[in-house]
């Protein structure tokens, strides 16, 4: 656990000692929503009505896009591999990565999606739904997007076949993710779509870091 | 037994065998064909609501069967070929891909025109179609995970394990869809119960599964023989066959 709880400060201490990099998702969250009502219509009905799957697809992509921060450059200088031979299991550093990816990431992503939910008109009760919904459903897609990132380790341009790889394996989380938020927004139970998200968590957290930890292995060799 | 088994961990072996199946499954395939569709398109009743667009049953349902069956065949081979390193899984499994896709393509464009003339749309978001979209993605996804590495031993391995995240998912993705929305119909042949459809509809379909079958068979042997060579091509054996012929 304390050796869990070093490789996540060593992720983060990482991260954030270049300074802007970690900005760079949370921008690109907020610049992609407010194209919508440019590009769709500035009419405030109609913008709560698709204001949760925006929300919810913007964040997919800006974590998909945070992804590559955590490993590609651990991955080149070879501090990857000195974690590795030093004796740390590829399923822990997996794990690692992903929950520091979600405190740096996701959690700010949490944060300011109340905001763009009162931009686009969304009722106070749905949007502390939308909060809800991510932040059981952001971290799966941590732990999910970590498989791709590891598979696509090694190759010169793997950010185009990391999307083409998992954007797949999102789709469940998505679903249940906006689901929730418009069963919310037209007054109807929504505790079913918040369980199946935490059953997805769950069922990511049992998964992932076996399958990222052997993809690792593969790309390190 | 055991060493007929072991025997297909053999490339050379395999390729010999496959040479001599070869003709057989071409001549099943062809066979069942031709009373597939004769049965189907000609023979079997038209449908009392749908005419002759039901038709288009006897090539849809069997290629969306396929596309299933393919990938769940390919993730099996990659996986033990991932467990116990063996080369002619790989193989397999590499070749199973590009027909799963295609196959899927076919089951989705069969569906598109079906559903034109009976639900007036070529294309809903509905359950089925959209996971057998993503089924469609996760296929590309095998094979350009699988040319993006330049070894070919990384890229068998990394795919294997492609692929297996992906049948972990398959279930999850075609119930999520499934609860999401839905307007495709359920499935009509049941293996517990009476089936409700026309008997002789049903005979000319499970032909036409069949015969799907072997065509796939037939083509994954082709294919399987063509990885093969193009793999072992340094070695002796291949050599000569090319000398030879």
């Amino acid at each position: 656990m304390s050796l869990l709880l070093s490789l996540v400060k060593r992720e983060i201490s990482v991260v954030l000692k270049s300074r802007s990099e970690f900005i760079y998702p949370l921008a690109f969250f907020v610049i992609v929503t407010s194209l919508f009502p440019l590009a769709v219509t500035p009419d405030p009905n109609q913008l709560a009505f698709i204001a949760p799957g925006i929300i919810w697809v913007a964040a997919l992509l800006s974590i998909l896009l945070s992804l590559n921060g955590f490993y590609q450059a651990d991955y080149e200088e070879g501090g990857l591999e000195q974690l590795l031979l030093s004796g740390v299991s590829g399923a822990n550093i997996v794990v690692a990565k992903s929950i520091a990816n979600w405190l740096v990431t996701g959690l700010p992503l949490v944060l300011v999606a109340p905001m763009i939910g009162i931009s686009f008109n969304m009722q106070p009760h749905t949007n502390w739904i939308a909060m809800l919904s991510l932040l059981v459903g952001t971290p799966s897609i941590c732990f999910i997007g970590s498989i791709g990132m590891c598979l696509t380790l090694g190759l010169r341009n793997g950010g185009v076949l990391l999307t083409l790889l998992v954007l797949p394996l999102f789709i469940p989380v998505l679903i249940f993710g906006a689901s929730a938020v418009g069963a919310a927004s037209i007054g109807v139970n929504y505790s079913g779509q918040l369980a199946i998200l935490g059953a997805l968590l769950v069922f990511s957290i049992m998964v992932a870091p076996f399958a990222g930890a052997a993809a690792m292995k593969i790309s390190i060799d | 037994m055991w060493t007929w088994f072991f025997q297909l961990a053999s490339p050379k072996w395999v390729y010999q065998f496959a040479d001599k199946l070869l003709p057989w499954f071409k001549a099943v395939t062809a066979i069942l064909f031709a009373i597939g569709l004769v049965y189907g398109l000609l023979i079997s009743p038209m449908d009392y609501q749908q005419g002759n667009t039901v038709r288009i049953m006897y090539v849809h349902v069997p290629a969306a069967y396929l596309s299933m069956f393919v990938y769940v065949l390919m993730a099996i081979s990659g996986g033990i070929g991932f467990i116990w390193r063996i080369k002619m899984a790989h193989i397999v499994s590499v070749s199973c891909a590009p027909i799963g896709a295609i196959v899927t393509m076919l089951a989705l464009f069969t569906g598109g025109i079906w559903g034109l003339p009976t639900w007036g749309t070529f294309w809903q978001w509905d359950a089925r179609m959209t996971s057998y979209l993503i089924l469609f993605f996760l296929y590309l996804g095998f094979m350009a995970l699988h040319s993006a590495f330049d070894d070919r031993k990384t890229a068998d391995r990394a795919s294997a394990i492609l692929a297996l995240v992906g049948l972990v998912n398959i279930p999850i993705i075609h119930f999520s869809v499934e609860w999401w929305n839905s307007l495709h119909q359920g499935a009509t042949i049941s293996k517990f119960e009476k089936p409700s459809i026309d008997i002789d509809m049903l005979k000319a379909l499970l032909t036409m599964i069949v015969a799907f079958q072997f065509y796939f068979f037939t083509v994954l042997l082709q294919r399987v023989k063509a990885e093969i060579l193009q793999r072992e091509k340094l070695s002796n054996w291949v050599r000569k066959l090319a000398i030879e012929s």
